[in-house]
């Protein structure tokens, strides 16, 4: 007969958590829950901003009995001392068993534990688990010594079965209510664990995200909304029971730059904006709200307003700042604090020129640098500070800078992310690369170097950014002879360039190694040895020769092997070694693609029958400036013995 | 539709209603309600406290001359504290809004996560900023932190742009169309003040005196904040009140400066460190005085 299971569900009912922080947090107690060892069959999580939610399936009533032996004193020990055993354990001394162990005999008791019942399991567990949930920030809110959560908890459901599992938390009782939506649901509604969802959902609560997120594409569709994941996203955990609605603004709003328009409706009023056929902006905005509809058209009306507001605010900034040009505010750079060691903008744009023109930057990148970071003194930066560069590039094109200049002001921040895309054209490389490398080089200087998660401006991200600008633009240029011999930016450097070839772009651990042992000042040089190296692989000759070369390394370390000198003609044995010779000669200064099939069959054949330690000390010396000859030929593009070979 | 000093009575009302002690606003200039001494000493220490005030606010940057349809240099906030929170603080936050008359159940709200920080207050705390189909209507917070002290007892405060709320209630584009009464529009009532105070503060406020009172309150702060002596008897009777009062006045002059473009970004670190470190230290002997006080009171 199997036994009885129960459904579990734990409902933490909250004040409106963060909706970045849900999914994260979800996960998060679903590992604690997990680790708890209470069998079950499934576990789903849930959740809205309101509420976090996990429910089991196939749960015992209780754990299984178990026994546990405990052992006592050993058959030689006085009688006394054998009583006390058997009192302390609650029989007579008769009951007990006597065990033969290595060390001899003992008595021993075998006791039976009875099952724990899982409801006083969960009921001690769940007030710890809940509060390790983990979350980036936390408060407390009822006294300094209080618990401590992301939001204040309102109410907390607990059932196992039909029976409430009793704790308190935070002066809050488990029981059986929950609470529906903030204005369209009942307060406290009982519930069951077989009508939970459906309760929660007569009362205006959509529990699956997956629901809410279906909600909203389907009421998306038909509309053409630029597509964005991560503001769905947001949406869907910021309401309970979301609904798009769509609203209109004055088409004389589409006379401000676009990039203006998408920030305000998508930073500052989560709106999806929406396309003409055309790919062109239309003056209308998609807005999910927190209720079921809209008859009165009350949202819709507000939305509109707020937006008209917040397009005047705009366009009144874009007006203001033409009154100054970008030329016109250079020398209020020298307000603007950079960072207190480092100086002032002003003073950043001055090392960013000499490092633009040490770059090769042309006269549109140095003019460019130049103007780059006059945004800063604008009233619309100012305003939307997620603008900056965007804002500058657009003044220089309405002020008649010429078209490399503004563009290369208005991509100077890219790239943003692995993903995002590199400047356009070479002079915002130049000026992308120029300000990322002077804020490395700065901040190293004067110590601030990121440790662990602490990264406060961004060096990992810009560090990442010059490698994919260098790699992708095509820039051949010695990174190193940038980086101020400052060993540790150089380690930084290289960590950054691991990364990208091996987690962006998808190269093996080994081949990164290998390929950057041989060099890793130039990228893009880097780069087109990385794919040799990649493409050889596969060939068949490729792992026997990877595996010689480690031979090879192998030797000459062990023979401490200095590595200079020629090989002398007379001292070569006719036969593999003199073979091997020839055939160097005749491939030296040719690619190893094609030449590897003829040379490995040689280097086997070598390893195979001449013997590198010869008693004759110039024979052996020989033969090690062969292979070491040999080793500097081909490692040019590699150091093939970081390969992991599986010979 | 109610008027601008209608709303503010309803408001008022609802809140007296639950207990809150209905308080002036404080005769010293403010940047916010949460720097009034009603809100930035009565958090402090263990004793509850209820209170609701409207504070007219000054931020001397935010001036436009009166030109600008939604930016004052003086806006008006409704200043709620509840100390300690009610487990329904936002229930009852919510009914404030149908007590003037918006009915949640047609409207879009939307609490967004917004954490609040004053750090010349040493203050901070966590909460959101209420959005009323898509308008920012209400910051909400839980204090943690007040004048470096972390709270004994967690209060909730709320604060209500009226000039906002109104603005949506009497569907109003401008702030300065709104109906302060029947006969009167804000702009009647206060646009003066808006174009007067920015040409003052903009371009006309003298830099030099500016500083010599801000070094002026600044010092009388410092004066009479070395002689509080916390193991004095008397220290009850010590005017860190009116110690607080100059800590405000400073604050004020900074922003004044600030919009003047007389505090380049580098000195503006440390001015934020001047007034800072008077606010924090006024905040702890004042936790020393009342803790004191309260024990007296409970012998």
């Amino acid at each position: 007969m199997t036994m009885e299971t129960l459904p579990f569900l734990l409902e933490i009912g909250t004040e409106e958590i963060p909706d970045w922080m849900i999914p994260d947090a979800l996960e998060n107690l679903r590992l604690l829950f997990e680790k708890l060892a209470v069998p079950h069959e499934s576990v789903a999580m849930d959740a809205t901003p309101r509420r976090l939610v996990l429910r089991a399936e196939g749960l015992p009533a209780k754990l299984a009995d178990s026994e546990e032996r405990v052992m006592g004193p050993a058959k030689s020990a006085p009688p006394q001392a054998v009583a006390g055993f058997a009192r302390k354990q609650g029989v007579k001394p008769e009951d007990l068993a006597v065990e033969t162990t290595p060390k001899g005999e003992y008595y021993s008791f075998t006791r039976q534990v009875p099952g724990r019942r899982i409801k006083d399991l969960l009921a001690e567990a769940l007030p710890g688990i809940i509060l390790q949930i983990y979350f980036p920030k936390t408060m407390y809110w009822t006294v300094k010594s209080g618990p401590r959560f992301i939001r204040p908890i309102r109410w907390i459901v607990a059932l196992l079965g039909q029976d409430i599992v009793p704790f308190e938390l935070a002066g809050v009782r488990s029981d059986a209510l929950t609470s529906g939506h903030r204005r369209l649901g009942a307060r406290e509604i009982a519930i069951t664990t077989a009508d939970y969802v459906e309760r929660l959902r007569d009362h205006y609560v959509i529990l699956s995200a997956e629901q809410r997120r279906e909600k909203i594409r389907r009421e998306l569709a038909g509309m053409p909304v630029k597509s964005d994941p991560a503001l769905l996203e947001t949406l869907v955990y910021i309401t309970e029971y979301p609904t798009a609605i769509t609203g209109n603004f004055d088409s004389q709003f589409l006379a401000l730059p676009e990039e203006v328009l998408i920030t305000v409706m998508r930073h500052h009023q989560k709106y999806f904006s929406v396309e003409d056929g055309h790919g062109n902006l239309a003056p209308k905005f998609v807005a999910v709200m927190n209720i079921p509809s809209d008859p009165q058209g009350f949202v819709q009306r507000g939305n509109e307003r707020v937006l008209r507001a917040r397009f005047n605010d705009a366009r009144f900034f874009w007006e203001t700042d033409q009154k100054k040009t970008l030329a016109g505010r250079i020398p209020d750079l020298a307000h603007v604090t950079f960072q207190a060691k480092l100086g002032s903008y002003l003073e950043k744009t001055e090392r960013m020129k000499a490092l633009a023109q040490d770059l090769g930057g042309d006269v549109h990148a140095i003019r460019a640098v130049e103007l780059s970071k006059c945004d800063l003194t604008t009233e619309l930066v100012k305003e939307f500070t997620e603008l900056q560069g965007v804002v500058g590039g657009l003044y220089a094109r309405v002020q008649d800078e010429p078209e490399p200049v503004w563009q290369a002001i208005y991509d100077q921040y890219k790239p943003e992310s692995m993903e995002d895309r590199i400047p356009r054209h070479r002079a915002g490389q130049i000026v992308s690369l120029a300000d990322k490398l002077d804020t490395l080089r700065g901040c190293f200087r004067v110590g601030m170097i990121p440790s662990g998660s602490r990264d406060p401006f961004a060096l990992r991200r810009a560090a990442q950014g010059v490698v994919k600008i260098l790699v992708e633009g095509k820039i051949e240029l010695p990174l190193h002879q940038f980086l101020e011999n400052n060993q540790a930016l150089l380690d930084f450097f290289a960590d950054r360039v691991k990364f990208y070839f091996k987690d962006h772009r998808g190269f093996a651990y080994d081949e990164v190694n290998a390929c950057m042992a041989a060099g890793w000042s130039d990228l893009v040089d880097l780069e087109a040895r990385l794919e040799r190296v990649q493409n050889l692989r596969p060939t068949p000759d490729f792992e026997p020769l990877a595996a010689s070369f480690k031979r090879i390394r192998n030797i000459l370390e062990q023979a401490k092997f200095p590595g200079a000198g020629e090989v002398h003609e007379g001292l070569l044995e006719p036969g593999p070694e003199k073979d091997l010779y020839e055939e160097y000669r005749g491939i030296a200064g040719q690619p190893i693609e094609n030449v590897i099939s003829r040379l490995r069959p040689k280097v086997d054949l070598f390893f195979d029958k001449v013997l590198v330690n010869a008693p004759d000390a110039r024979v052996r010396q020989n033969r090690l400036t062969l292979l070491q000859t040999l080793l500097a030929e081909f490692s040019t593009i590699a150091d093939f013995s970081e390969i992991v070979t599986h010979s | 539709m109610p008027s601008f000093q209608e709303i503010i009575f309803k408001l008022k009302q609802y809140w007296s209603d639950r207990g809150c002690i209905i308080q002036e606003p404080y005769d010293v200039e403010v940047g916010a309600g949460t720097m009034c001494p009603e809100t930035f000493l009565r958090v402090l220490g263990p004793s509850p406290y209820s209170v609701a005030y409207v504070q007219p606010s000054r931020r001397p940057a935010d001036g436009r001359y009166g030109d600008n349809p939604n930016r004052l240099f003086k806006h008006s906030q409704l200043q709620v504290i509840l100390k300690p929170a009610p487990a329904d603080v936002i229930e009852q936050y919510l009914g404030s809004l149908e007590a003037i008359g918006i009915d949640l159940r047609q409207h879009d709200i939307k609490f967004e996560e917004d954490n609040w920080e004053a750090p010349t207050l040493g203050a901070w705390g966590i909460g959101w900023q209420v959005m009323l189909d898509g308008l920012e209507i209400t910051q909400f917070t839980y204090f943690q932190q007040c004048g470096g002290i972390d709270l004994d007892v967690v209060p909730a405060e709320i604060t209500y742009g009226l000039e906002r709320l109104t603005a949506f209630l009497q569907v109003k584009d401008s702030v300065f169309d709104i109906d302060w009464t029947k006969n009167f529009t804000y702009g009647d009532v206060r646009y003066r003040d808006e174009l007067q105070y920015s040409v003052y503060n903009f371009e006309m406020a003298d830099i030099p005196t500016l500083w010599k009172l801000f070094e002026l309150h600044e010092g009388e702060a410092a004066r009479l904040l070395s002689l509080y002596d916390p193991k004095s008897p008397d220290k009850q009777r010590f005017p860190l009140l009116p110690a607080y009062d100059q800590v405000l006045k400073c604050s004020n002059l900074f922003n004044t400066l600030d919009s003047r473009g007389a505090i380049s970004v580098t000195e503006r670190v440390g001015m934020i460190q001047r007034v800072r470190k008077i606010a924090v230290a006024v905040a702890q002997a004042w936790a020393d005085q009342q803790s004191a006080a309260a024990e007296e009171v409970a012998q």
